[in-house]
């Protein structure tokens, strides 16, 4: 049985092409057949982090509107057997994505996939509101400070008004996931605590990514995070985070940077 | 397509009903009584639209050019004639209202059974769910309960009070029709705005210690109260 996961925020900059492409590639090496979809037409970046840029012919815009059929569209990843990429435009504007349109190509990926990720835009506009539709799950990522937190109570409130389910009188599933979260930031009182997140968003807890080099340094090199250094911090968090969407029990801490001896006797460099 | 290949014989079937109608009964003379319709038209405009009427024709007595200028005068005035009744049906062009006879007065109430219909509204909203940031909830008629927290963004509008069960943290403005009983409450005070009866006070107004604690809001003459409850 195939599901729609829309990655969401409301907010721009949180991670959420970075957590779309880090939670499928993670979900793709369980085993599922997955596909993560662009819906930032116009400003796409998931081809980038997905290390795919160079092979885009076809995109989402062109299966809207029949110019391309979807095959000829998706993307395979170079890495993992049963990871695709369905690519946004960067030429068009989200004016393009019309529900009819958008709604065909959901149906027929979910005909060929088990996961149907889609990867928003920030704003609450056309784009972000297309992606979120036909979804049945959502991963609302949010950063440890007022402004994401609030804008994600935004979002939230959308998924449970504005998507296909909603509107049917049914449940969108949705999950927090806390994205550059620094333990030590949060203990000093500079953060949002977890707890006082959870609070406001009156939303479970799908995981804790941990504020990292690791992530730069992946999308830089085009490659998931997840596999780009799967034993770092921020990969084990979205492993774990992948396993709990699969409906796995798994202990919810805050993956560290294992440091080595000499990392914590020479901590920072003098000015 | 069955139907449209077999034609059926439609079968003409007559019900009987009975509608309720304004009854007029011009008097003589006819031009004065015409200038007190206008009297009725000047006060409330849009009184007979769309209420066909019925003229009584028996405490007058009209020539045929006599009811047809009658008919082209309320025709004028955008009174639609439906029937006439009280005058000998010779009288009558094929052109004129049909002849009605047997009518039955009765009393019109319009008013009554939607009195009926107000009163079986409820007074009171109940939300289950939090209300989250920029969603807007109005309910002038009433209470507003809600289980949940209300974000910060989110706008709670009510006629009556409003309870809220979490924390308050976007915008409550009750007693909006001039209700300045009406009261706020709250589990958790963290609201950006609180209104009574259009008189307010913005997060900075709102004692900090108070902050985080299960609060009430009331007006006293003027000024807006907040204190702590329990």
């Amino acid at each position: 049985m195939a599901k729609v996961l829309v990655v969401t925020s409301g907010k721009g900059g949180v991670g959420k092409t970075t957590t779309t492409a880090a939670l499928g590639a993670a979900l793709a090496q369980r085993g599922d057949k997955v596909v993560v979809v662009d819906f930032d037409v116009g400003l796409r970046n998931l081809d980038l982090v997905m290390g795919a840029e160079r092979r885009v012919v076809f995109d989402l815009i062109n299966v809207v509107q029949g110019v391309a059929k979807l095959p000829q569209a998706l993307i395979k990843d170079k890495r993992l057997e049963n990871l695709w990429l369905l690519p946004a435009s960067q030429t068009r504007d989200k004016d393009a994505l019309t529900e009819e349109g958008v709604g065909k190509v959901i149906d027929e990926l979910r005909a060929r996939f088990d996961w149907v990720i889609c990867d928003s835009p920030a704003g609450i506009e056309r784009g972000a509101s297309m992606a979120m539709r036909f979804a049945d799950e959502a991963v609302v990522v949010t950063n440890p400070e007022v402004s994401s937190v609030r804008d994600s109570d935004r979002i939230i409130g959308m998924l449970d008004s504005k998507t296909v389910r909603a509107e049917k009188g049914e449940r969108v599933e949705k999950h927090i996931l806390i994205t550059r979260y620094d333990p030590s930031r949060a203990a000093r009182g500079e953060m949002l605590t977890i707890e006082d997140i959870l609070e406001i968003l009156a939303t479970p807890l799908l995981g804790i990514i941990p504020e990292s080099q690791d992530v730069l340094r992946a999308s830089n090199v085009g490659t998931p995070v997840t596999l780009s250094n799967a034993d770092g911090a921020p990969a084990r968090a979205y492993i774990d985070a992948a396993r709990r969407l699969c409906g796995d029990t798994v202990p919810m801490q805050v993956p560290t940077e294992r440091k080595g001896f000499m990392d914590r006797l020479l901590r920072r460099r003098a000015a | 397509m069955e139907a449209a290949v077999k034609p059926q014989r439609q079968m003409v079937r007559l019900r009987g009903r009975s509608y309720v109608a304004f009854v007029f009964t011009p008097t003589v003379p006819v031009q004065d009584w015409l200038h007190e319709i206008d009297a009725t038209i000047a006060r409330s405009p849009g009184f007979f639209a769309g209420r066909p009427v019925v003229i009584d024709l028996s405490s007058v007595d009209l020539s045929q050019s006599g009811i047809g200028h009658l008919l082209t005068s309320l025709q004028d005035r955008n009174i639609r004639v439906l029937g006439i009744e009280g005058v000998e049906e010779a009288r009558l062009t094929a052109m004129m209202p049909p002849l009605l006879s047997g009518g039955r007065s009765c009393v019109v109430e319009p008013s009554a059974p939607k009195k009926a219909e107000a009163k079986a509204k409820p007074t009171s909203l109940l939300l289950e769910n939090p209300v989250r940031s920029g969603q807007t909830v109005i309910f002038p008629e009433g209470d507003v309960t809600i289980l949940g927290s209300v974000g910060s963004g989110a706008e709670v509008v009510a006629g009556g009070s409003i309870h809220v069960y979490g924390a308050l943290r976007g915008r409550a403005m009750a007693g909006v029709n001039g209700h300045t009983s009406a009261r706020i409450y709250c589990q958790k005070i963290e609201a950006e705005l609180l209104a009574i009866d259009g008189f307010y006070q913005t997060a900075d107004d709102i004692d900090a210690a108070l902050r985080g604690k299960p609060a009430q809001a009331f007006l006293q003459g003027n000024t807006m109260r907040i204190t702590a409850l329990n």
